[in-house]
């Protein structure tokens, strides 16, 4: 394998085998992730339970790995950025992770055991806007409602509590008033928030947002990132794919550089510097590192 | 009040009535999702490829339908294997698949010397020539898929509108989609009788097309299609009575004509009827 940019990691990530002691059983997972809430600050480098845990992960479509050997682990309770150019595997880290795609190689954990499903009743997925059909005929209840579908199983319709539970969801991203809106009347913010709400009925222990910024105004970005981090203050670890690197320093804890390989790992102020971000987006895309 | 009771005089057109009810129905209902998932070409796939089923049966003296309905089932869960074992998209597969299977059907049926009797009726429908048995067994077979249908209603709404995020939620979306193929492959098998492989597309089309320029809920879609499938079966099967003409494909011409309508009235949109005004009276502006 060729690590030559193994040199940009910060100490902690460089050899993540060195903490594969970290992980614990399940119940005890939960146990100490509830402890740990609040403790969003922490100092860089402290270990604490982790919800997310990638070995080695080779992943792809039609025998092409599209993720090379990643490995990283992430904390519960952090907020995470996965930067990256177009195409360099950061959608296909989300389905990795919420199991949605096997991996050729490594190994997945999420809260401490093979994606299955009970880490999916954890787990809030949050797709591409672009992945669905916007002129489909439900209404935005509707469509939050269907958070509720996947835990109720077969055979059941929504309770009364479901649909107060979207209700619920839908006043939480601030969206209650379209709530009997066609969803193809929304905006691209509007939508984004919409697609949140319904990750949020299920209240995820780990939220997994697919280019939640994408395509929406600041006003709106700022929002949503205020929202992501009221869900964060709240127990949350939540994972944000963008290739926007205006909003990455201002408001993850880490940042996960992503081009097919894992190229650094780390708090904004290590890994947003020129060679980190070269080594990503190829050497012409450098403005961005005025944020760090 | 005799227009409309006259042709019940007839013993086969009371059957006709009947078959062509719920195969309106059955169509109808499952044409939301072909519409909705953009499947629009597998329904017409599926027929065809139930055609080498259909001469085979008829060359082993075997049950026609039983023969159609084991090609289109297979070519429905080939359709889906294919594709994604080969990269290559559903259209594709489907073009390939049900256009080999048609061919087979034909190659055989060039070996049978009296097949325009026999076989044309499977090509262009004859629902005036149903039987008692077949319309029992249509009858349950409607029952059966929309049963499913309602069992599986929020699996499949969730499936349709988002899978990514349904299979993230557990929705096991990949079965639910073979599922979805094979109650398709039985709803066109049922259909063959109305209106043949070459129209049958439209009747799980056209209805569900038209109900989604009428509404933005996905129940009402269905309620709509469902009541544009019926009374264009019953509507279509007394214009056929009176004009003499083909029952099949005025059914599906009268189904056409409500959609036109449809887009036309639709509130989803500017109607045309308004656009049409607004043009004339800036044409007059403008003189």
């Amino acid at each position: 394998m060729d690590h030559d940019h193994t040199h940009v990691l910060p100490a902690d990530v460089a050899n993540p085998r060195e903490h594969s002691h970290t992980i614990a059983p399940a119940g005890r997972h939960l146990h100490a992730h509830a402890g740990h809430r609040k403790e969003i600050d922490r100092p860089v480098g402290e270990r604490m339970s982790e919800a997310v845990a990638l070995q080695g992960v080779c992943a792809g479509y039609f025998g092409r790995d599209v993720l090379d050997e990643i490995s990283f682990e992430v904390a519960a309770g952090d907020f995470i950025g996965v930067i990256g150019p177009n195409g360099s595997g950061k959608s296909t880290l989300l389905k990795v992770i919420a199991g949605l795609l096997p991996v050729q190689c490594g190994s997945v954990r999420v809260f401490g055991r093979a994606p299955d499903s009970a880490t999916r009743r954890m787990l809030g997925y949050v797709p591409q806007i672009e992945s669905v059909n916007w002129s489909f005929p439900v209404t935005v209840f509707d469509a939050v409602l269907m958070g509720t579908y996947g835990r109720l199983g077969f055979f059941r319709r929504p309770s009364a509590a479901d649909r107060e539970a979207a209700h619920q969801a839908l006043a939480d991203v601030g969206m209650s008033e379209h709530a009997d809106s066609q969803i193809a009347q929304l905006s691209g913010g509007q939508q984004q928030r919409v697609f949140i709400a319904r990750s949020l009925v299920q209240h995820p222990k780990l939220l997994l947002l697919d280019e939640p910024i994408a395509g929406v105004d600041a006003t709106t970005q700022h929002a949503i990132f205020t929202l992501l981090e009221k869900l964060q203050k709240a127990g949350a670890t939540i994972i944000v794919t963008t290739h926007d690197l205006s909003c990455v320093a201002e408001w993850f804890d880490r940042v996960l550089c992503l081009n097919h390989r894992l190229i650094a790992f780390g708090p904004p102020s290590e890994v947003l510097n020129a060679q980190t971000l070269s080594a990503t987006f190829g050497s012409h895309v450098l403005f961005g590192t005025a944020a760090s | 009040m005799h227009f409309l009771s006259d042709p019940l005089h007839n013993d086969f057109m009371v059957r006709a009535f009947v078959a062509a009810t719920l195969i309106g129905l059955v169509c109808s209902i499952t044409g939301v999702y072909v519409v909705l998932r953009n499947l629009s070409f597998i329904g017409d796939g599926l027929a065809h490829a139930s055609f080498a089923g259909i001469v085979i049966a008829y060359l082993l003296k075997f049950n026609l339908y039983l023969g159609g309905l084991i090609f289109a089932v297979v070519t429905a869960l080939g359709i889906g294997a294919v594709s994604k074992k080969s990269e290559v998209s559903l259209d594709t597969s489907i073009g390939v698949l049900f256009t080999a299977s048609f061919a087979l059907g034909i190659m055989l049926m060039s070996r049978v010397r009296n097949y325009v009797v026999d076989l044309q009726d499977f090509l262009f429908g004859n629902i005036l020539a149903i039987d008692r048995r077949d319309i029992f067994i249509v009858a349950v077979l409607v029952v059966l898929v929309l049963s499913i249908v309602a069992l599986f209603y929020k699996e499949l709404l969730f499936a349709s509108f988002d899978p990514i995020t349904a299979a993230a939620n557990g929705i096991p979306i990949e079965a639910l989609s073979y599922l979805l193929l094979v109650l398709l492959a039985v709803t066109i098998i049922v259909s063959l009788q109305a209106a043949g492989i070459v129209l049958v597309a439209a009747l799980l089309v056209t209805p569900a097309a038209t109900a989604y320029q009428l509404t933005n809920r996905f129940g009402w879609m269905m309620f709509i299609s469902a009541c544009v499938g019926v009374v264009s079966a019953i509507v279509g099967l007394y214009a056929s009575y009176y004009l003499n003409v083909a029952s099949g494909s005025t059914i599906v011409l009268v189904a056409t004509a409500w959609f036109f309508l449809a887009i036309a009235l639709s509130p989803k949109r500017r109607s045309l009827l308004t656009a049409l005004l607004e043009a004339r009276r800036t044409a007059a502006k403008v003189r």
